[in-house]
């Protein structure tokens, strides 16, 4: 498929006659490839980070499936996930939680793998609904991917079609004892099997114009 | 000197077949992508924005994001699979799926629903209008900063999914109104606690009037702006709040009356000046009707009798060739399933006409032209569009 | 007069000046009638402009693959009379070309970027009709042709967890009910 002309690299003049060049698909900021994390030199110290992360999840606000209509009564006070210090963020270099809410077809899925690589470590991810664990309602449709697994490293998962304010609740407590049990991996699951997941994206993307670090 | 006064000489010309000659290597324009999340639409759609200094001067819809090919898996399954799935088309607003569905294949089949099943029915429709309203408000408000408006209104719809709840056992996907009537009657008590809820969600009404549409700086952004010109609406399909806050009282609920509506006295809002903000207030003023409505059905509702027809054995369930449309008039306008069938015991095709389907494709890349970019998310919000029903 | 009767008599009307097929009547405020490829753009107009049937409610088509036919229907609907009048139009499916309505409905054109994308039907001249509506990178055959198999893409696509099970329903059923088998 012939690339769309918006992202092919070209020349263009500025409105104050200044020429520079625009790169769309270089990521300006995700030159390097990502790296395994270490934990802290000492054991306190990394028990310290994890308390503090596992208190802090700032989830990134982007709904890719109808689980993410069960997100809002959360902000509210009558299910009130900010006592948790759970909330939400608009963009993914805010974010350190990523719930994939739902269904996620093909042309999502992109998008969410674009989000997730742009988040910062650590990283966490939740898959919400039975159609992330297996497909569930669309074990047979053409266009959602039926394990999640194949494609982000997924922490946690909260099953059900769909979960749910206080099945999220309680999938936030379970994510909170993983972090601080240093089980919340997934970041650097994701680096070690880089190749592997990138090739089960690849897979499934057809139309492939995301950077690809093959440097 | 006037500061203001826009550059024409900076807009883009027009092609031969009408299309704007737009050149991204002038340095001119900059494709801006809006989406696919965009806080205040519910679900995800991405506009695709070339801009010029901060006027939009093309847009272009993008869906998909959430295609799950609904119309290839319903003709997979038997007309009772289907039911299952059918409401997971449009999430906010589940119920219409499930009518629209059910009254096709009733339609086609020859069944005649129990009058009491009709009621209920028609009180599961309205108690989602209200849910998909107040959605919507929240959605609205905070689309312009408010972001108090969407606490109450979550509220309020939460209360309201109590009562879902309550009568149906689940607060999203109900699955409550299959081919052949309903699952079950009103459970006791169910009017009193329906009524403190109706109060509730009109106590939150007049809350969001005196914040909402009494605030200067939600009129002065809305008045005024994101116009549907009355011209358009045949053009475009448009149907619903859009078309009746242009002037046209077009709703099904009165031009072609289904279930009951036709034994109760209401008179769907109209407003006039067709912009952002008539079209919130009529939305506003309609919750007040569905309240209205409720209130009118609990009380002449009939208590007793069967609330559902006999059908044949689900599992073995032939339907003879034909085709059929229903309508009903959900929260964005008309919703509609058309349904064929072959005399075999799964559809032959299902179609999903959603409202949103006219209104953020061709209607919204008319309207968006010539906007402020940071108008952009309001005039999206204002149309009321829910992507699954684009794309299914 | 009564909705049928109105129905009918605009059949009459509409058989005098086109060779459309039968009307069948599904309600009395629906009907379907069968419309020759050539003559739907100017029956369409018709109906706008001389009869009231100005909201395009639905275009959308159905694989009749036995027959090797798609059909098209354009749902019209006429609001002051409420009635709504379903137009067929028969495409042979292997050379399956269609005139584009988008300048009598602009919102037409989503319609038909929609066909052309899940069922490969062509709308010469409709605007942005090649470019992708739904699908993104789609390589198969249109996706809502019969012959299209959703659950063997699904599975050659994509890798299923193990363990999950899918019954036929009837059987399923009679197995629980009956164990032992009668």
């Amino acid at each position: 498929m012939a690339m769309k002309p918006e992202l092919m690299k070209r020349m263009v003049k500025g409105p104050d006659g200044l020429e520079f060049e625009v790169e769309p698909l270089r990521d300006y900021y995700c030159e390097a490839p990502p790296t395994v994390m270490p934990a802290a030199y000492i054991k306190i110290v990394e028990d310290l980070f994890n308390w503090a992360r596992a208190e802090s999840i700032w989830i990134l606000g982007f709904g890719t499936g109808c689980g993410a209509i069960e997100m809002r009564p959360l902000m509210t006070p009558r299910f009130d996930a900010y006592r948790y210090g759970v909330q939400w963020r608009p963009t993914p270099r805010q974010a350190n939680l990523f719930i994939i809410s739902g269904y996620l077809s093909t042309k999502t899925l992109k998008r969410a793998i674009r989000a997730y690589e742009q988040m910062q470590n650590p990283k966490y991810v939740i898959g919400l609904g039975s159609c992330t664990i297996n497909g569930g309602m669309y074990w047979d449709s053409y266009n959602t991917i039926k394990r999640l697994d194949d494609y982000l490293p997924v922490d946690l998962y909260i099953a059900g079609c769909m979960p749910r304010p206080e099945a999220l609740l309680s999938g936030f407590m379970d994510l909170k004892k993983l972090i601080r049990a240093g089980k919340g991996e997934g970041a650097n699951k994701y680096v070690e099997n880089f190749d592997w997941y990138k090739a089960n994206q690849k897979r499934v993307i057809h139309d492939w114009d995301m950077p690809d670090y093959n440097w | 000197m006037n500061l203001f006064a826009p550059d024409r000489s900076q807009y883009p010309a027009k092609k031969a077949d009408g299309t704007n000659d737009i050149d991204l290597t002038s340095g001119k324009y900059l494709k801006l992508w809006q989406g696919p999340n965009h806080p205040g639409i519910t679900g995800n759609m991405s506009v695709e924005l070339t801009v010029c200094g901060d006027e939009v001067v093309e847009g272009k819809t993008h869906v998909g994001y959430l295609h799950r090919g609904f119309e290839k898996l319903m003709e997979r399954r038997t007309f009772i699979q289907v039911f299952p799935i059918v409401c997971r088309v449009c999430v906010p607003e589940p119920d219409f799926n499930e009518y629209c569905y059910a009254a096709a294949v009733e339609d086609l089949a020859g069944i005649q629903v129990p009058e009491r099943a009709d009621w209920i029915r028609a009180l599961i429709l309205e108690m989602g209008r209200i849910n998909s309203y107040m959605m919507y408000l929240g959605g609205q408000a905070g689309s312009l900063g408010q972001g108090v408006i969407g606490q109450w209104t979550t509220y309020a719809r939460d209360l309201m999914l109590d009562r879902f709840e309550e009568l149906t056992g689940a607060r999203i996907y109900h699955m409550f109104i299959l081919p052949g009537g309903v699952r079950d009657g009103l459970p006791d008590g169910f009017d009193a606690r329906m009524e403190e809820t109706l109060k509730e969600v009109e106590r939150t009404l007049k809350d969001v009037w005196d914040v909402m549409f009494c605030n200067a700086v939600f009129k002065k952004r809305t008045v005024g702006l994101g116009v549907i010109d009355p011209s358009w609406l045949e053009d475009y399909g448009v149907t619903g709040p859009n078309a009746r806050a242009a002037g046209v009282a077009k709703d099904v609920r009165k031009d072609q009356p289904y279930l009951i509506y036709d034994q109760l006295d209401f008179e769907p809002p109209i407003g006039h000046n067709s912009d952002i903000y008539t079209r919130a207030d009529v939305r506003r003023r309609d919750v007040q009707v569905s309240v209205d409505l409720i209130r009118q059905m609990l009380a002449k509702m009939p208590r007793t009798g069967p609330v559902m027809a006999t059908i044949p054995n689900v599992l073995h369930w032939k339907i003879p060739r034909g085709e059929t449309y229903i309508r009903g008039e959900c929260s964005r306008g008309e919703y509609g399933y058309y349904l064929v069938t072959d005399g075999s015991g799964y559809p032959r095709r299902i179609n999903v006409r959603g409202p949103s389907y006219t209104h953020a494709m061709a209607l919204l890349e008319r309207m968006i032209v010539n906007i402020n970019i940071s108008d952009v998310a309001a005039l999206m919000v204002s149309l009321h569009t829910y992507p699954p029903e684009i794309e299914r | 007069m009564t909705t049928l009767t109105i129905m009918r008599e605009l059949h009459t009307r509409l058989k005098a000046l086109f060779p459309v097929g039968e009307l069948t009547e599904q309600r009395p405020a629906l009907g379907f009638v069968t419309v020759p490829k050539e003559h739907l753009r100017t029956t369409l107009m018709h109906l706008r402009v001389k009869e009231g049937f100005t909201h395009l409610v639905l275009l959308t088509a159905v694989d009749w693959l036995e027959e090797g036919q798609f059909q098209l229907t354009y749902l019209l609907s006429n609001r002051p009379l409420a009635i709504d009048l379903g137009l067929r139009v028969m495409l042979p499916r292997d050379a399956a070309t269609m005139e584009s309505i988008h300048d009598v409905w602009p919102t037409a054109a989503t319609y038909q970027r929609e066909l052309r994308e899940m069922f490969g039907i062509d709308f010469p001249g409709s605007p942005r009709l090649h470019e992708e509506f739904i699908l993104e990178g789609w390589k198969d055959i249109p996706p809502y042709r019969r012959d299209f198999d959703t659950l063997k893409y699904a599975n050659e696509s994509y890798s299923q967890r193990p363990g999950r099970e899918t019954h036929d329903p009837a059987t399923h059923m009679k197995q629980q009910l009956y164990p032992n088998g009668r």
